[in-house]
């Protein structure tokens, strides 16, 4: 899953019949610290999500898992609206212990 | 599957409820050596991995089955601890 913003929403009348009445969302990725990073892309929105929020997606096929995604065209689900995220520890070279 | 440091936690109230109860962490895949690669993602822990932990995990579809038979929407779960590694 990645963390992403919601940027803006997509309004499309003519769809595949699976997509009636799902909210479709912009959105672009971000880091943990919140710095954007990457291409936007199009999610479809299972929790109420709003723009400006930061939010988790999840993507492939595993995106027709949220709920009541099941059998719909979807590579791309908010399945959650991110409260905080705590970052606790940079990852150090060599700090794993390797044996050779 | 990946190698990866847990760096963080993600909270999130209003979510999935297939994910209810289940921890949701912060990964940097790292590279043989140990150094950072690539980019930073989230992952739902099935196995109780916590921050400053090496652990491996799954992507894809199969994510969701350390959990069967429910089936939360994730793309990355962990899936094993990882106490050490050896190369060559």
């Amino acid at each position: 899953m990645i963390l992403a913003k919601i940027v803006g929403t997509v309004v499309a009348t003519r769809k595949d019949e699976r997509l009636v009445s799902n909210k479709l969302l912009v959105a672009r990725p971000v880091d943990p610290r919140g710095k954007a990073e990457g291409t936007y892309l199009v999610a479809v929105d299972t929790v109420d999500a709003g723009v400006g929020e930061t939010v988790l997606i999840v993507s492939g096929s595993s995106a027709r898992m949220a709920s009541g995604m099941k059998d719909c065209p979807v590579d791309a689900a908010i399945v959650g609206i991110v409260d905080h995220v705590d970052v606790r520890e940079p990852v150090q070279a060599g700090a794993v212990r390797q044996e050779r | 599957m990946q190698l990866a440091q847990v760096i963080g936690d993600v909270v999130a109230t209003m979510k999935d409820a297939n994910l209810a109860g289940i921890k949701i962490l912060l990964l940097q895949p790292v590279n043989p050596a140990g150094e950072a690669s690539g980019r930073t993602l989230v992952a739902l822990d099935s196995i109780g991995a916590g921050v400053g932990e090496h652990v491996f995990f799954v992507r894809g579809r199969e994510a969701a089955y350390p959990f069967y038979p429910a089936e939360p929407p994730t793309d990355a779960t962990i899936v094993g601890i990882v106490d050490h590694w050896t190369i060559g």
